[in-house]
């Protein structure tokens, strides 16, 4: 089905505009709506923008005024930082995506809803398996915060597939975005100098690069792919390994101390990790993407490796390690082995 | 031993994209170089690959190039002059392709299984690594859980037995688990409970052949003669074991006993003629469970009959 009236919610947002922009510029789509309660910084061309809460009825107007056929849901947010708090954060993504879906369902004229989700409804866990398949039911699910949030707007979305089946629902569950424009709690955690660590623990974790997470979305918005899809980039990265990557220095905490550190950091106003993300220091998580690559038909461009290194080459400067200053210390101490080596040599001669 | 694995320097395009290389990659060592030299070279090139990342972890985390490097070197003065490992039947385990190693467990503390590893890795002509299956409590231990999962292990669970069979690696699974490992001196080489023979219906669903695996010797390295329940259940460990010389002698009382090992690996059982609908009949799963572990039974009385002694 060709999208004629696209709405776009969460555009402003860093990925919210890129895929608006992109959309605006395919002359096949009509309109393309973007919503948000503050405006976009950067130009969106042709695209509409409509300043409101996805929780304003305003929403349900629009979007039956305008006879918009495909909504992409792009504003369940991952931190209380911007939104005012964990409470404020829970409204917006747990009662904004249920009103969002309840004017969906009221307009006749949708065909296609697109949500932007995260592998972080698997939770984090150590009876996880290694990699997670779209069916698998989470084994440690955090009671609270981002991945429950997550949790729960799949399962309204859910909801809504059965009341609306005429409607195609595309849930896509992102990994942790990496890449050079990528500003999250994650990309600020590896920017600091000493990078926390829970002691003891060394999980794997998954990377996509913002480049593939757009296409897939805007795939997912031109193509038809019903259904729920992971994505991620191939293979994985230890935690210690992607430090390493980023010539940064692992600190790491014991245990019991890790949830007061993560306090005192959130509160210095260093890094905005909730508890769940501390679980997801520890266990990591993993997901398979083979679902994405064979029915979605899509593989990405960078893998979780690529995708790292690409957001510490654009991010990150001040490294203390570097692999040319790896190579320049190695190289300096086999030249002086090699002379040690070649006065042997000749004294012996 | 196996030669040392040379590990592709990719991945670079970031460093590259970022800056001009400051210093040129040492040069290849000449041939005339003292030996001295040329493994102060290999370890430099190791150590700099593993400070700067540079370095491939598969996607349950094993890390071959530390194994290779670090982990097995490090065992196998252990498997070779310790315990005088003697390893039978290796051709039974096939040279490509997935399979199912099963195998009785015993010894207090998992060797057996680092051993199982280094016999296949040393003595196996296509020198394959096996990943193992480990019960939930080893993800949940702070050091020991990214060790296991760098050394090769992942949980025991279908999903993941299912997955690394159908790439076609080597799995091994130690079905009694810590009833096994954890049983009495005075039940040595009487196999427990095999599971739920939850090893059956993976092998069944990806149709690899199963391998029965049989270790003598482990039993004797930590004599476990009481076990301190309460103790136990306070760490949240399945058992404490008491040997006569833990916990009396303090750390030398962690020191194994040095037994003498013997590893048999059997004739395989194929599962693939029965189809992956066999998975779901029970009945056929029960009673291949039971001819694995009739096999491996079978198979430590006949080696216990043949051994000398426990130490020789």
């Amino acid at each position: 089905m060709q999208p004629r009236v696209v709405l776009v919610t969460g555009v402003s947002r860093y990925l919210g505009s890129k895929l608006t922009a992109l959309l605006q510029a395919d002359p096949a789509i009509e309109r393309v709506i973007g919503v948000d309660v503050v405006p976009p910084r950067g130009d969106l061309g042709r695209a509409e923008f409509v300043r409101a809460d996805i929780r304003n009825p305003i929403i349900a107007k629009v979007i039956a005024s305008a006879e918009v056929d495909t909504v992409v849901h792009m504003s369940v947010i991952a931190t209380p930082f911007g939104a005012g708090g964990r409470t404020a954060m829970k409204e917006i993504n747990v009662i904004g995506t249920m009103q969002l879906l309840a004017a969906c369902q009221k307009a006749s004229s949708l065909r296609k809803l697109v949500v932007k989700s995260t592998t972080a409804v698997y939770g984090s866990d150590s009876r996880d398996a290694a990699l997670y398949v779209e069916d698998m039911e989470p084994k440690g699910l955090s009671r609270s915060g981002y991945s429950k949030d997550a949790f729960e707007v799949e399962g309204y979305v859910r909801g809504f597939g059965r009341r609306r089946p005429d409607v195609d629902v595309t849930v896509l569950r992102f990994a942790n975005f990496m890449g050079p424009h990528v500003d999250s709690p994650l990309t600020r955690y590896f920017a600091l100098p000493l990078v926390p660590t829970v002691l003891g623990f060394d999980p794997r974790i998954q990377f996509v690069h913002d480049d593939d997470g757009i296409e897939v979305l805007r795939r997912a918005v031109l193509e038809d792919h019903p259904g729920t899809f992971n994505v991620a980039g191939d293979g994985v990265l230890l935690l210690s390994q992607a430090i390493r990557r980023a010539g940064r220095v692992e600190a790491p905490i014991p245990q019991p101390a890790v949830t007061v550190v993560g306090s005192l950091m959130r509160r210095a106003g260093l890094v905005d990790f909730s508890p769940e993300q501390m679980r997801f220091l520890q266990f990591g998580r993993g997901v398979d993407t083979a679902k994405l690559h064979t029915e979605f038909g899509y593989r990405p461009a960078y893998s979780t490796r690529q995708a790292f290194d690409d957001f510490v080459a654009a991010q990150l400067r001040s490294r203390v390690i570097t692999g040319d200053r790896a190579q320049a210390v190695e190289h300096a101490v086999l030249t002086a082995a090699d002379r040690i080596g070649h006065h042997g040599r000749s004294a012996h001669a | 031993m196996p030669e040392a694995r040379v590990i592709p320097l990719d991945g670079r395009h970031g460093r590259d994209a970022e800056a001009t290389p400051v210093a040129e990659p040492p040069p290849a060592p000449p041939a005339e170089r003292p030996d001295w030299e040329r493994r102060l070279a290999g370890a430099l090139a190791f150590l700099r690959r593993r400070v700067t990342g540079d370095y491939e972890v598969d996607e349950f985390g094993f890390d071959q190039e530390l194994n290779d490097s670090v982990l097995m070197p490090l065992a196998r003065p252990l498997f070779e002059r310790y315990f005088r490992v003697e390893v039978r039947g290796i051709d039974n385990i096939p040279a490509e392709g997935g399979a199912l190693l099963v195998a009785n467990h015993s010894g207090t503390i998992p060797v057996d299984a680092v051993m199982t590893g280094l016999a296949v890795l040393d003595h196996h002509p296509a020198h394959r690594h096996i990943r193992m299956l480990a019960a939930d409590l080893v993800f949940t231990l702070p050091f020991i859980a990214p060790l296991a999962r760098k050394g090769g292990h992942t949980l025991a669970c279908n999903p993941d037995a299912e997955r690394l069979m159908s790439s076609g690696e080597l799995v091994a699974v130690w079905p009694e688990g810590f009833k096994g490992i954890g049983k009495p001196f005075s039940d040595r080489y009487r196999l427990q409970r095999f599971g739920r023979g939850g090893f059956v219906t993976a092998a069944l669903r990806t149709g690899v052949p199963i391998v029965p695996c049989s270790i003598i010797g482990a039993e004797e390295i930590y004599p476990i003669i009481g076990n301190a329940k309460s103790l136990a259940r306070l760490f949240g460990l399945p058992y404490l074991p008491i040997t006569p010389f833990f916990p009396w002698l303090g750390p030398i009382g962690v020191l194994p006993l040095p037994s003498k090992w013997i590893i048999e690996f059997g004739e395989p059982v194929p599962t693939a003629d029965y189809g992956a609908a066999a998975a779901d009949d029970p009945m056929l799963v029960f009673n291949l469970t039971d001819q694995v572990r009739e096999t491996i039974q079978q198979t430590l009385y006949r080696l216990l009959m043949q051994r000398r002694s426990v130490f020789f």
